[in-house]
């Protein structure tokens, strides 16, 4: 059969499974060392875009696939991203409507749960 | 299917193969390309139920529980943030590499190895479910959280009451995936062993692994979103 199977060397999977550990590690550092602000935001979104990328580049394949099928798959998940960018847009100014509207108090601290 | 397309141009080639009235995804076995395919739509659900906690959680003026004290645990009296979190994360990465080699074995025509392999993923995912289980429990009964709001008691009342619901729906449909992917890798796992795709490359297994792998990859953006954001 002409269809090639999607064999690789197991070399590179062990090596990206140790990756995802350690990049998971990391991550969770962030939390428990309270890295607070932007450098918390930042860290956390390029772990995770690490730690995707990983898995679809390695474990499902896709770093080894014909251009069609990457194209079809990984385009049209670029409509979620003008979602998202519209809807955190809107969020903002409902949030803003709120607190000038309704008499909201946008500082208002969080309650903790008791341990 | 020919080679030289591989070392043509990226564009023309890929024009080429969506044009040339027969199997677009040339070398790609039908199956797979359905189940990419499904992942690609299922990659929308995610992302719309994501979006709508941003939304939630950006509009809302009542405070957002904190995180790291909601899903603590604690050991010797001691609250660890996120412990139990961290434990099935790892959980699930473990299983995403035991599936990795599983279609490694699986290419290599090893289906016994294919078999241990895929019930040691299916094992894991188990354990995984078994562990929100817990989880599920902790916030409902312990720290009184409900969808739309919280009980009387709770410690939690006066937070967002939005948070149980976007929390239960997300985390649920998550594990609710992560139930049906343990039983189609036993189902997969059973039919390999008993040579039933014998007739096949065995890239059923590839298939049940890039299932298996999307809901890892689900599981990196809530964990991300959910629990550290």
């Amino acid at each position: 059969m002409a269809t090639e199977g999607q064999q690789h060397p197991i070399k590179i999977y062990i090596l990206i499974w140790l990756l995802l550990f350690v990049v998971s590690f990391f991550s969770y550092m962030v939390d428990y060392l309270e890295f607070e602000g932007m450098l918390r935001w930042t860290l956390i979104i390029i772990f995770m875009f690490l730690k995707a990328g990983y898995i679809v580049a390695v474990f499902m394949h896709m770093q080894w696939e014909r251009f069609a099928l990457i194209f079809g798959i990984l385009l049209p998940p670029l409509a979620l991203v003008v979602l998202i960018l519209l809807m955190a847009v809107e969020a903002d100014y409902a949030n803003a409507t709120r607190v000038q509207y309704m008499g909201a108090d946008p500082t208002a601290v969080p309650k903790s749960p008791h341990h | 299917m020919s080679e030289t397309l591989d070392k043509e141009n990226i564009l023309t080639g890929t024009a080429r193969d969506w044009s040339s009235d027969m199997t677009t995804f040339k070398g790609v076995p039908w199956g797979k390309a359905m189940m990419w395919i499904f992942l690609l739509s299922d990659t929308f659900i995610f992302t719309c139920f994501l979006t709508g906690y941003m939304v939630v959680r950006s509009t809302t003026t009542e405070p957002w529980p904190v995180p790291s004290e909601v899903f603590a645990l604690s050991v010797g009296g001691v609250a660890v943030p996120l412990l139990l979190i961290a434990i099935m994360t790892f959980v699930l990465i473990t299983s995403s590499g035991t599936m990795a080699m599983a279609v490694n074995a699986g290419y290599r025509r090893n289906k016994k190895l294919v078999f241990w392999l895929m019930a040691a993923t299916a094992l894991l995912g188990a354990t995984f479910v078994g562990m929100q289980v817990f989880e599920w429990s902790k916030l409902i009964l312990e720290e009184g959280i409900r969808p739309w709001g919280y009980t009387d008691d709770s410690h939690l009342l006066g937070n967002a009451p939005q948070f149980g619901a976007i929390f239960f729906m997300v985390t649920g449909f998550h594990g609710l995936h992560v139930s049906i992917g343990v039983a189609y890798l036993l189902i997969v796992a059973t039919k390999v062993l008993r040579g039933k795709y014998d007739h096949t490359n065995l890239e059923i297994v590839e298939i049940t692994g890039l299932y298996w792998h999307f809901v890892d990859l689900v599981w990196v953006f809530i964990f991300a979103f959910f629990y550290l954001w």
